[in-house]
């Protein structure tokens, strides 16, 4: 059985189901790096350059662990675009190639390019060919990846009910995850899903918002359309897939009554997030907004402290909010 | 209408032409100054890369001398730029500014449309008067590219730098204030032969190309002077890209001269099998071009957090050791220090020129 390692960083969070059952259908065997842990940022931080983000550096660090397994090949798209006239980073689209350049003894890369931006055909083309490496039979490829979309679109279902894609995965693979969803807060939180919903990255963001008893809107939560419907008002379309859906979720956020506030998870050296971060505060008038940027050095204390003095705040809000209703004249 | 535009290099000079060929009053931003940067700095987003705190910078200044319009070109990504014009507009609104943004979209491959908008832009031309304007500004920035190269190849072999440096500037400032073809020519002319003229010491200067992304590259105020600071240090310093390349890329659809890309896109390979937005590709295609052309060694420069020029700076390692030449890669935000760059591009000279005469002795 041939053995094919996925890094557990970028866009793990939004598209595994569809790879894993894909390449398993195929017969292969997939073996997914641990979770980000300290020995995984350490040696991301090692392998990629200083200037790099913190996700791609951890993506590295997922990459240097995979190639102490004896594998046969190494699963690194190249990620152009998801999505027609759309870009995700200029970083994801050289990732196979900084990895040859950073890391020496990897397996065979598997570095086919995902470029949706005119049609999925040579996506398909390249995947397809992918296939041929593990069986000779077109129609079982073309079945492996039909079933994997379905299996993807399920996970995205389970996402859809207020979980994150981290948990939606686990959900999906058999694990049973038990969280109350009615806080009493409701706080949006947005941000790259390969930052936010590493617990390493984000630092926990979200349990720990949970724990302070905030119930957390992700934008997995929200309709596409509506989404894409908000962000076509700004006046030039975000070119940027995740940028556009960050700001149209907020948009939609703040036009949502029981959202009390928004926070966007940004990473420190994010180009986009540079300015998307910007774009959501002007955009964002009416309700209370935090900006939080991560990076690899962050002490979690200032997060905690920051977070905490935000529910604080909306607590108060609240509270005010409701005791203006009472006529003071009785 | 009153239009201003932004600063990068020697831009202006063909800007201010063609501008002023379509009958506009054009109102240039002062110079790039220490004045410019903070007032970018302090009204754009803080992790925004450098050359947009520059560009709202020049607006502010302009609008502030009466401004009304501002010229200012897009493009659709994966590079921050194509996004510049929308977050400089919001910002400049939010202050209070009144102005108007005409946005010069890049066609994909048709020049018409490119004639269309500078035609709309123009008061009462035709087409053929747009058409005389951007020749005319064409043939301003070819000579002063020429200016540009016989500076850059004398400089460091001057035995009086400052003369130089003197006749360079003087020569720019005479090309922008030519009125027609024969002063442009009379101008350049003049000039070169002054360079040309000029005393020079036996010793053959280093050679270092310049790669890295177009704004950084062409605008001394963005990267510390560094060709100047270099050329005093006796290297010869060999940009890898000149504004003309540029247009003559994206803007003209590769009709006014051949194109060096493709070329640049083959030395690329392997080290790089795509475009990344940017100059990344063209980053990495000039260093391996470079190399083989024997340069000395090859100094990166991009803005800090430059998406494209991470992906390139990540793989020159491996360029670098298989192609064998040094290479050196310099950020720069607004709060470089010059004592730094100077330190680092002295060591990095040093190195070099330690190597050149340990192989001719080794020979």
């Amino acid at each position: 059985m041939k053995k094919i390692g996925m890094p557990r960083g970028l866009f793990y969070y939004y598209y595994y189901p569809l790879y894993k059952t894909f390449f398993s259908d195929l017969g292969a065997r997939v073996i997914l790096s641990q979770k980000t842990n300290r020995i995984t940022i350490d040696q991301g931080i090692d392998a990629a350059v200083d200037e790099t983000c913190f996700p791609i550096k951890v993506y590295f660090g997922h990459v240097k662990e995979l190639c102490q397994h004896d594998l046969d090949y190494l699963f690194v798209p190249r990620l152009v675009s998801i999505e027609p006239r759309s870009y995700i980073c200029p970083k994801f689209m050289g990732v196979p190639d900084m990895l040859r350049a950073s890391i020496d003894n990897l397996p065979p890369l598997i570095d086919i390019t995902v470029d949706l931006s005119h049609s999925d055909r040579a996506f398909k083309d390249q995947l397809f060919k992918t296939g041929k490496l593990f069986t000779k039979k077109s129609s079982r490829i073309k079945a492996s990846y039909e079933h994997g979309k379905q299996e993807l679109a399920y996970c995205q279902a389970i996402a859809a009910q207020g979980y994150t894609m981290s948990e939606a995965i686990d959900i999906w693979q058999g694990e049973d995850i038990d969280q109350q969803l009615n806080g009493s807060l409701r706080i949006g939180v947005l941000g790259h899903g390969y930052s936010l919903y590493d617990e390493a990255i984000s630092m926990n963001i979200i349990s720990r918002l949970r724990q302070m008893g905030c119930t957390v809107v992700l934008p997995e939560a929200l309709s596409i359309d509506e989404v894409e419907q908000e962000a076509a008002v700004m006046p030039k379309r975000i070119f940027w897939t995740l940028g556009r859906k960050m700001v149209g979720s907020a948009l939609k956020m703040e036009k949502m009554a029981d959202v009390d506030g928004i926070i966007y998870v940004a990473c420190f050296g994010c180009g986009p997030d540079s300015f998307i971060g910007e774009i959501i505060e002007r955009k964002v008038s009416d309700k209370a907004y935090m900006l939080i940027v991560i990076d690899e050095h962050t002490g979690e204390g200032g997060l905690v402290t920051r977070l905490e003095a935000f529910c604080d705040m909306l607590k108060r809000r609240r509270r005010h909010k409701i005791e203006d209703h009472i006529s003071a004249y009785g | 209408m009153k239009i201003t535009y932004p600063h990068m290099g020697n831009a202006h000079i063909a800007i201010n032409a063609m501008l002023e060929n379509l009958k506009l009053e054009v109102i240039p931003p002062p110079p790039i100054s220490k004045k410019t940067f903070e007032l970018g700095v302090k009204h754009c987003p803080e992790f925004a890369c450098m050359p947009l705190k520059i560009n709202l910078g020049n607006f502010i200044e302009a609008l502030e001398l009466g401004a009304d319009t501002i010229l200012m070109a897009g493009g659709w990504g994966p590079c921050r730029f194509g996004y510049y014009a929308q977050v400089e507009r919001d910002i400049l609104e939010d202050l209070g500014f009144d102005f108007e943004m005409v946005i010069l979209e890049a066609p994909d491959s048709r020049v018409s449309e490119l004639f269309q908008q500078l035609q709309a832009l123009g008061k009462n031309v035709s087409i053929w008067e747009a058409f005389k304007a951007l020749k005319f500004a064409w043939y301003k920035l070819q000579m002063v590219e020429k200016l540009e190269k016989k500076f850059a190849y004398i400089h460091p072999r001057a035995a009086d730098k400052n003369r130089a440096e003197d006749i360079y500037d003087q020569g720019l400032l005479e090309i922008e204030r030519a009125q027609d073809k024969s002063d442009v020519d009379e101008a350049g002319s003049k000039n070169l032969e002054r360079l040309d003229n000029i005393v020079i010491t036996g010793e053959e200067p280093i050679r270092i190309g310049l790669v890295g992304e177009i704004y950084t590259v062409l605008e001394p105020m963005a990267n510390y002077s560094i060709a100047r600071c270099l050329g005093r240090l006796n290297v010869e310093v060999d940009n890898s890209i000149y504004i003309s390349d540029w247009l003559n890329d994206h803007l003209l659809g590769s009709l006014a001269k051949k194109s060096h890309r493709k070329h640049l896109v083959k030395c690329a390979r392997p080290y790089l099998n795509y475009s990344v937005g940017g100059h990344g590709l063209e980053t990495v295609g000039s260093t391996v071009d470079y190399a083989r052309k024997k340069f000395d060694g090859v100094i990166q420069v991009g803005p800090l957090t430059c998406m494209p020029e991470i992906v390139a700076q990540s793989v020159l390692s491996s360029v670098s050791k298989d192609e064998g030449i040094p290479c050196m890669t310099l950020y720069f935000d607004e709060h470089a220090g010059t004592a730094g760059i100077q330190t680092r591009m002295e060591a990095f000279t040093d190195m070099l020129k330690r190597k050149k005469t340990l192989t001719a002795l080794t020979h």
